[in-house]
């Protein structure tokens, strides 16, 4: 405990190093990648809870982020065309995130979590399909195009906009989940959700139904996730249906799988990983995702337990 | 002489069930190597839009359709034999979350690859003289004369496939496989020379798939994807490893979905008005078989065609 409360201090100071140094090099580029970087990880942080924590491996979590977008995308476009500026409120909009994405969590929680193993694959995906679909149909809210988002979430007066603020709280954000994560994984319940990704049969001889366990997992996972949209739609002032396209609930295993499985900082390690890559290959080639994917195959074939991974395993050897 | 409605309906009922059979020609591949293999590969949808590609390169170089079908199913399954012999065949034993890894990887892969080699705004292939015509059916119903031909071929391959898995010694292997793949193994099978053969099969199949699917939705990069996430709403349907569930699954998805998209405007502007109806049908309609699969798992998380467990 003490260990890691040392490294979030770290964590915290890196956090903070990067405004001045953006600001010194006036690079405003440079800190809203940051902020990218940060909201993708603290998606990646609620991958991990379910997958790392949990082993389950779900190709539709970035409906969340699609929910937590979606939400700031709609308000915006009423408050925008039609003169409803109350939607604008930050604080309602965060009230209807945490209220959708608990409610959709359940319904995919409650058909997915019975059943087992590869199921659980297909059948997140293919909710995940329906929830990209259903935004692709929208015509009124853009369609496949998406929209802008001209109206930015409130805060008592204070929009969410400006590369430094929108920076703070990322990263707070980011931060946030992350201990809410690393505690819960240590608690009593992340014992429990650790021990039925092990072996399902002795957590139930236990006592424990390994159902509820994962459904409570699945739906903070799933907040957490909604939290990012909503940063990520300010951000970015855009929301369109890629934002839940498959591919992005792909990169975000991706991502956790670089940063190794089940570590607390691994999620934040596998997304600077995975955007550095993405921003590095970009540079050199058209076709940058050829060597994005060869990487993917060689650290399945070579590396089972990731970027993180080979880092404890040269510490604990040597 | 019918009326209009009727005739539309029959004519919307012979389009689901080719949708149904170009989902089948997918599935097939796939839930058997899911159920042989316990093989998690989300690259099958590039072997569909490999097919698609192929067939309309070499239809538009050579201006031959009918070979240019038999290319694309050698060398989707050359790309199949040669994914698995290099890589895959590592992956059997892993971890799901490896396969996913693995097989995401060679999406990406792929993707580029395609769009490297035929241009990022895809290929369309036009049909040969003697196919692209229409038949008449019934008086005021003529049907794409092409459109019947895919719906004879996906026959002729679920006959194939059918004699193929209960009549044949390779089949019984198959499936055997499919029950307890390490008891094969112990009774002295190349079991390696089975996995290769089953694998390069479901890569022809979508291969063909695509390639027969090109000139009616042409041939672009990423639209293996889609059809893949069907192919899997149809092996949870139908259970992971039933060829025979998977032709039922297939058929009942191709009838929601192609009457789903021509009727459900209709049917909400019936229930709930001409506003509603345009705002919810296009999300609605697509939805549809999503749906349909959330219902049948609260009822029957084993799936509807399953068979029981003993």
């Amino acid at each position: 405990m003490r260990k890691q409360l040392v490294s979030f201090a770290i964590l915290i100071g890196l956090l903070c190093a990067v405004p001045p140094i953006a600001y010194w090099l006036d690079d405003l580029f440079l800190l809203s990648l940051a902020s990218r970087c940060l909201i993708l990880a603290s998606a990646a942080v609620a991958t991990n809870l379910i997958m790392g924590y949990g082993g389950l491996i779900s190709l539709g979590h970035a409906v969340f982020i699609g929910i937590g977008g979606y939400v700031v995308g709609i308000a915006s476009h009423h408050a925008f065309n039609d003169g409803m500026t109350w939607l604008s409120n930050g604080f309602l909009q965060l009230v209807a995130v945490l209220v959708l994405s608990v409610l959709v969590a359940l319904f995919v929680g409650l058909v997915s979590l019975r059943t087992k193993g590869i199921y659980f694959l297909m059948i997140t995906l293919a909710i995940g399909q329906m929830f990209y679909l259903a935004a692709v149909g929208a015509y009124d809210y853009g369609g496949d195009d998406g929209m802008t988002v001209f109206a930015k979430s409130r805060f008592l007066g204070q929009a969410l906009s400006g590369h430094y603020l929108i920076y703070w709280v990322s990263a707070a954000y980011l931060t946030a989940s992350m201990f809410l994560v690393a505690r819960l994984s240590s608690s009593r319940f992340g014992l429990v959700l650790r021990s039925a990704k092990v072996n399902e049969a002795r957590t139930r001889a236990m006592g424990y139904e390994p159902f509820r366990v994962r459904l409570v997992a699945f739906t903070v996972a799933g907040v957490i996730a909604g939290g990012a949209g909503f940063l990520m739609a300010n951000h970015a002032g855009f929301v369109s249906p890629a934002m839940l396209h498959w591919t992005r609930s792909g990169d975000l295993i991706v991502m956790v799988v670089l940063g190794g499985l089940g570590s607390v900082f691994g999620p934040l390690a596998g997304t600077v990983a995975f955007l550095a890559l993405e921003e590095v290959l970009s540079g050199i080639t058209e076709y940058w995702a050829i060597p994005v994917g060869a990487i993917l195959i060689a650290v399945a074939l070579y590396t089972p337990q990731g970027v993180m991974g080979l880092l404890s395993r040269r510490r604990n050897h040597g | 002489m019918p009326d209009t409605a009727t005739l539309l309906f029959l004519e919307q009922s012979l389009n689901a069930l080719q949708f149904g059979m170009m989902l089948f020609m997918i599935t097939a591949g796939l839930t058997l190597v899911f159920g042989i293999m316990d093989l998690v590969n989300l690259a099958h949808g590039s072997q569909f839009m490999f097919g698609a590609f192929i067939a309309a390169w070499v239809a538009g170089e050579t201006g031959n359709f009918y070979l240019a079908v038999v290319v694309a199913i050698v060398l989707t399954m050359a790309l199949g034999f040669l994914m698995e012999v290099t890589v895959l065949r590592h992956f059997y034993k892993r971890h799901h979350l490896d396969q996913v890894l693995v097989t995401f990887g060679f999406i990406l892969i792929l993707n580029e690859v395609a769009r490297a080699l035929w241009g990022a705004q895809g290929l369309s292939l036009a049909l040969p003289d003697a196919l692209n015509r229409s038949v008449p059916l019934l008086p005021g119903l003529d049907y794409s004369l092409y459109r019947f031909v895919f719906i004879v071929c996906g026959i002729v391959v679920s006959v194939f496939l059918y004699v193929l898995i209960v009549k044949t010694r390779i089949g019984m292997l198959i499936r055997a496989g499919a029950s307890d793949r390490d008891m094969v193994r112990g009774l002295g099978v190349n079991i390696g020379l089975l996995f290769t053969f089953v694998f390069g099969l479901g890569a022809a199949l979508a291969g063909l798939s695509g390639a027969l699917a090109a000139p009616i939705m042409s041939a672009t990069i990423g639209m293996g994807e889609p059809i893949l996430i069907i192919a899997f709403v149809v092996i949870v349907l139908g259970g992971v490893g039933n060829v025979k569930g998977a032709f039922w699954a297939a058929l009942l998805i191709g009838f929601i979905d192609t009457l789903g998209r021509s009727y459900m405007a209709a049917i909400i502007s019936f229930l709930a008005g001409d506003s509603v109806s345009a705002a919810l049908a296009p999300s609605l309609s697509g939805m549809l078989i999503y749906l349909l699969m959330a219902c049948v798992l609260v009822v029957r998380p084993e799936g509807l065609f399953a068979r029981r467990a003993g």
